[in-house]
């Protein structure tokens, strides 16, 4: 069967992109309750549980709320500015997930429908460039309030922004230097084929997820918010519909990042240990299993940032910028070279990167992370509280002895 | 694609010129990113998607950000009516700058390019569909070109060793 062309490529992609923002609004309506239900579970409490069945319609309530509320508009605020900075948050966030594949290639009456919005060849550098552009809204938020906390709130955003993208990104040039491509589709591909990345690339994986965290704004890192000092940072003077724009962008920051993460080192669509998922005769049932398989991971971690937010406590602000660039950065850059070395000593002419090829490099990572967490760790928690237990045990029984 | 590229580019003048016609530095700012990112849609239409994304990623992401950082950081107010005289030495400059340049290229408009650096049609389409939009790109940048490429990030590791060196006097 042949991809789709002409006219109604033009007319799929319109339903494709209708469909795709409708499937992220609902996913981010409903994760605000699962949000508020989770922080509720962890602190041992209910959590909204009034409106429909279990709190279900708690989203809808919020929502109509929003849109009712009475819009504020500071005396000395740039209004231009003011108005147009929610929506310059807005709109990259959901621009991100237009490359991200999420289930496997339908067929139709036309041809062979990418389940992707857009296949740009230059894929994953596409998702760089415009979310590096979401910065602006916080920052502009900040700015045009003519308020100090939402000032202080925009600069940290914007300099953790630009801080954790260079660590995202270079953490994931390893991944992009390891499958041979930029296209997300291919790097699916690849891992269908061999294994999944998060084990040959392991560290890549953790210091991506700890910048996504960054990028996210969200807990431990959510300085650019922080409401015990800074009351709400860049958006404490918007209110109803505009304060939910933000809202809006940092969940669907979160899916997107969730979803690169499964596209980078989990797989993407895949469906684990199996193989008629990935290959030809493509069939509805084929892409509705692909399409569960991709949420039911990127639901996950969706779910992990939740678990994570009550769990970490807030960083400080020269913790962040000293984590960021003396930490994620140089491991980032050690990283692509030892991937780069390694795939150049493990590339036999002819013969594809497998499973052998990729189990090599799980071992290598076991030792590597072993060495990384160490040094991170600082002996808190690895070699913590049992040795330093021992270490007092020991100490007063010699003086016990003599 | 003619509309696309009239589109692009008349977004883009307009932008630019709305960028040194501003009076508050923040909206020069905004400006001068529209007009990136109109630039960067036109390199896309020139089947250039590797120059695109990083014009985006590098000029309109990081640098302007820093442009903006800066500004609001001095906490510049809008330039007062007096501020910037009509005629200052650097305008004019400037604008025989921009009439030098708009003649030069009303004359390569009329100019025939020589065959031998005119690409037959479909070669870079065939080119992206083979290698990829970096490959094509990275491959002579590694190898034929491999050192001008070093040199240039020699110059700008100086470059940021210099601003660190005049930025803290004490280190």
């Amino acid at each position: 069967m042949k991809w789709v062309t002409g006219s109604a490529f033009v007319y799929l992609s319109a339903v494709k992109i209708l469909a795709v923002f409708g499937l992220l609004m609902l996913i981010i309506a409903f994760w605000t309750l699962v949000e508020r239900r989770g922080a509720a579970f962890i602190q041992n409490r209910l959590g909204p549980n009034r409106v429909g069945p279990g709190g279900l319609f708690q989203p809808v309530a919020d929502g109509l709320k929003n849109f009712f509320k009475e819009e504020t508009l500071p005396p000395f605020a740039d209004r231009a500015l003011f108005v147009l900075a929610p929506m310059m948050a807005f709109i990259p966030a959901f621009l991100t997930f237009s490359v991200v594949p999420f289930a496997s290639p339908l067929p139709t009456p036309w041809g062979l429908v990418r389940m992707q919005v857009a296949d740009l060849p230059i894929g994953f550098l596409f998702i760089l460039a415009i979310s590096s552009l979401g910065v602006y809204g916080f920052v502009l938020a900040g700015w045009s309030a003519n308020n100090k906390y939402a000032l202080l709130g925009g600069l940290r955003g914007s300099a953790q922004l630009v801080s954790y993208e260079i660590a995202m990104g270079l953490s994931a040039v390893a991944v992009l230097v390891f499958a041979g491509d930029i296209s997300l589709n291919v790097i699916v591909a690849r891992q269908q084929a061999s294994v999944w990345f998060v084990l040959p690339l392991f560290l890549a994986f953790f210091l991506f997820l700890v910048a996504a965290f960054a990028e996210t704004n969200r807990l431990p890192f959510d300085l650019p918010e922080a409401e015990s000092e800074l009351v709400a940072g860049y958006h404490t003077e918007y209110s109803a519909m505009k304060f939910a724009m933000f809202y809006l962008a940092e969940y669907s920051n979160m899916v997107t990042a969730s979803g690169l993460l499964v596209c980078l080192f989990f797989g993407g669509w895949d469906i684990p240990f199996t193989s008629w998922d990935n290959t030809a005769p493509w069939t509805v049932w084929k892409t509705l299993a692909t399409f569960v398989a991709f949420w039911a991971k990127t639901l996950f971690f969706l779910l992990l940032y939740v678990w994570v937010r009550w769990t970490v406590p807030r960083f400080r602000f020269d913790q962040l910028m000293d984590l960021g660039w003396k930490v994620l950065l140089p491991t980032a850059l050690g990283y692509v070279i030892f991937i780069a070395l390694a795939t150049w000593a493990l590339e036999v002419p002819g013969h594809e990167f497998g499973v052998r090829e990729g189990l090599i490099l799980a071992a290598a990572n076991v030792v590597l992370g072993y060495f990384f967490f160490r040094v991170l760790d600082r002996n808190r928690v690895l070699g913590g509280p049992a040795n330093r237990g021992r270490k007092l045990w020991r100490a007063s029984a010699a003086r016990r002895r003599s | 694609m003619t509309f696309a590229f009239w589109f692009f580019a008349g977004a883009a003048i307009l932008a630019s010129f709305l960028c040194i016609t501003r009076r508050s530095p923040v909206s020069s700012a905004l400006w001068l990113i529209t007009t990136l990112f109109n630039v960067a849609a036109l390199f896309v239409l020139l089947d250039a998607h590797f120059l695109a994304a990083v014009q985006v990623l590098v000029y309109a992401g990081a640098i302007m950000v820093l442009f903006l950082f800066v500004i609001m950081l001095l906490n510049l107010g809008d330039a007062a009516p007096g501020e910037n005289p009509r005629w200052s030495p650097s305008r004019v400059v400037g604008f025989l700058a921009g009439l030098g340049l708009l003649a030069e290229l009303l004359v390569l408009r009329s100019a025939v390019p020589p065959d031998a650096i005119r690409l037959p049609p479909g070669v870079v389409a065939g080119e992206m569909a083979g290698h990829g939009a970096v490959q094509s790109l990275a491959v002579p940048l590694f190898q034929a070109y491999l050192v001008p490429f070093e040199i240039t990030s020699l110059m700008l590791l100086a470059a940021i060793v210099g601003a660190v060196v005049l930025a803290k006097r004490r280190l």
